[in-house]
């Protein structure tokens, strides 16, 4: 049945990730094979717990692990069908897809209009279209049009996701990686963040492919999910189906059904996804 | 006026002079610093290689030319032009440019994600080799530097002061070098133009960015390689011209490479990440030195202005490591 759903989602796959394993230090191996399709214009949330290897994944996408002595050694990444495992992370903005860190990493020193500015940085259409779209971020986030001249240092974890985010949006993308964006954020205003990304998403046409910890709002958003366990894909399905997943449930959202179960029936999972390979 | 307070005037005067000099060559550690946290201990050989390459080209010197008659058999020396100064400062400005994409290329590129101190090390050999290289190129005798500053004394100035002093009192009016004058108009033509370019560049913005978090620039797509050419670049502007300040001053030749010395106090003072730091710093160190020499010095024999300036580093450190206008380190979760 997955196969299916793979296959019907390949015509108008934005990001594909075809078995990838990613090697860090040419030595420690992180991801074990993972393979996920992002469809145009969907919302893809990639789900575990910590060092399962959600971050690794996105910076493997993003081209960001070289910076970090990690490669991707198996397995290729397609974004709107070419290869771009050996693109620069430059070249791969261009190209539209984005990444936004885990733990915002604004520009501490710049004012927040600067640092929205800075997003826009491999852009050639232009002053007048930046500024639009500088005003169309704003649109999003009025807070950040009453912050844009203090130093993104001195403003709140949520102001800074927020221009982390629209930093992201200025480059003018077609994806956006987003990693951990409820970090060290109060309930409100992940629930906020989430509703604005959604937003984006339906307006602008923004695909997302979403990292998080925080299952049970990220299964509401998301219209598929990957739960990532130990470097693999261990489950995959629609947002609504995983969140009615009874072992889902049990390890991730904290809800568990009838009494306490045993581990052993989770071990499953972990053979399951080895057709793959 | 008081004839001991006009010298005490002339003083301070000539120690901001001084200071402006001294800043020059503090700008170039510091724009490099604050954009890659690289201690460029090259710098001061930068200065002597624009120097000597700006010699060389107004000159129309032939660069390699004793390894060409060496190998040849060849005498050939000069092409036998001389060009105008400013073509030549272009000349050299290119030359400069060229230099920081090959440094990058060949060096940099390589050395991405590595420690700090491991990247300080590469620039300690490109100080040894840019030295031997610039010896090698151009000659390594001592060159006479002129671009068409005026320098000595001002006549007009001594002039102007001689009146203010007491007609009796035997005071013959201040001294200062139109050099130096020349220079701190520069010095100040050129760290407006650096503030403004860093503020309002889409460079200069990329190029904050990337000081203040690497790994987030890379994440937007700003490419750190083409951010470390223009920062070389930069530095190598900045190189020539206080190669050209300095030697002017002082002659072209291998001593040049020691002012780098210099502006390590210046640096501490003012803060390694700052590029205002670099020019009060500059002038902090340039009046206190021949203040100290004027009334310190007496009492434990002179020579204080060769050690002032380290001690006064040593008590920042103590009291305010990122000096006075280093950044200060935004913590907040």
């Amino acid at each position: 049945m997955a196969d299916a759903a793979i296959a019907t989602d390949q015509a108008e796959a934005l990001l594909e990730v075809n078995n990838i394993e990613v090697i860090y230090n040419h030595v420690i191996l992180v991801l074990k094979g993972v393979s996920l399709t992002v469809p145009r214009g969907g919302i893809v949330a990639l789900l575990g717990a910590n060092g399962a290897g959600k971050t690794t994944t996105l910076k493997a996408i993003s081209n960001l692990l070289n910076a970090e002595r990690g490669e991707v050694t198996k397995g290729n990444i397609r974004f709107e069908g070419e290869r771009v495992e050996s693109l620069s992370p430059n070249e791969l903005v261009r190209r539209g897809c984005i990444q936004v860190m885990e733990g915002r990493h604004c520009f501490g020193h710049l004012t927040v209009e600067e640092n929205l500015l800075t997003g826009a940085f491999t852009r050639r259409d232009g002053g007048a279209a930046v500024k639009a779209d500088l005003e169309l971020v704003y649109s999003y986030f009025p807070r950040l049009k009453e912050r844009r001249n203090s130093q993104a240092g001195y403003t709140s974890g949520g102001e800074q996701q927020m221009t982390a985010i629209g930093r992201a949006l200025m480059s003018n993308p077609k994806m956006i990686l987003l990693d951990e964006p409820s970090m060290g954020l109060a309930p409100q205003l992940v629930e906020e963040i989430f509703e604005i990304v959604k937003q984006l998403n339906e307006d602008q046409g923004v695909s997302i492919l979403l990292a998080e910890q925080n299952t049970n709002i990220a299964l509401r958003y998301a219209q598929h999910g990957y739960i990532l366990e130990s470097g693999r894909v261990v489950l995959d399905g629609e947002g609504k189906a995983l969140r009615q997943n009874e072992d889902v449930k049990e390890f991730y959202l904290g809800v568990g059904g009838e009494g306490r179960r045993s581990f052993r029936n989770v071990k499953h999972y972990k053979r399951r996804k080895r057709w793959l390979s | 006026m008081n004839p001991e307070f006009l010298y005490f005037i002339e003083t301070v005067l000539n120690g901001l002079m001084a200071g402006v000099m001294y800043s020059l060559v503090a700008l170039g550690f510091a724009l490099i610093f604050k954009a890659s946290g690289i201690f460029n201990f090259a710098q001061g050989v930068m200065a002597l290689f624009a120097a000597l390459t700006l010699v060389g080209l107004q000159t129309g010197q032939v660069p390699f030319a004793h390894l060409i008659n060496a190998i040849f058999g060849t005498q050939i020396h000069h092409f036998g032009w001389e060009l105008p100064a400013i073509i030549a400062i272009v000349g050299t400005l290119g030359v400069m440019v060229a230099f920081a994409y090959l440094f990058e290329g060949l060096v940099l590129k390589h050395l991405v994600n590595q420690e700090p101190i491991i990247l300080f090390m590469a620039t300690i050999g490109l100080a040894y080799f840019l030295e031997g290289f610039g010896d090698l190129m151009w000659g390594a005798n001592i060159k006479a530097m002129d671009v068409g500053i005026p320098s000595g004394g001002s006549f007009w100035w001594e002039d102007v002061t001689r009146t203010w002093a007491p007609e009796d009192s035997g005071y013959f009016g201040m001294y200062i070098d139109k050099l130096d004058v020349v220079a701190a108009i520069v010095a100040l033509v050129l760290v407006s133009a650096l503030v403004a370019f860093s503020q309002y560049t889409k460079f200069g913005r990329a190029l904050r960015a990337v000081a203040d978090d690497h790994q987030a620039a890379l994440s937007v797509g700003i490419s750190l390689r083409t951010i470390w050419v223009v920062v070389w670049s930069i530095a190598g502007f900045v190189a020539l011209v206080a190669g050209i300040m300095w030697g002017a001053k002082s002659g072209v030749q291998f001593s040049l490479s020691l002012i780098a010395l210099k502006a390590l106090p210046v640096l501490i003072l003012g803060g390694f990440t700052s590029i205002p730091g670099a020019i009060v710093g500059g002038l902090i160190i340039g009046v206190g030195e021949k203040l100290a020499e004027l009334y310190i010095g007496p009492l434990v024999g002179g020579a204080i202005e060769n050690w002032f300036a380290y001690v006064v580093a040593l008590v920042f450190l103590l009291f305010r490591p990122q000096g006075l206008f280093g950044e200060r380190i935004i913590e907040r979760v």
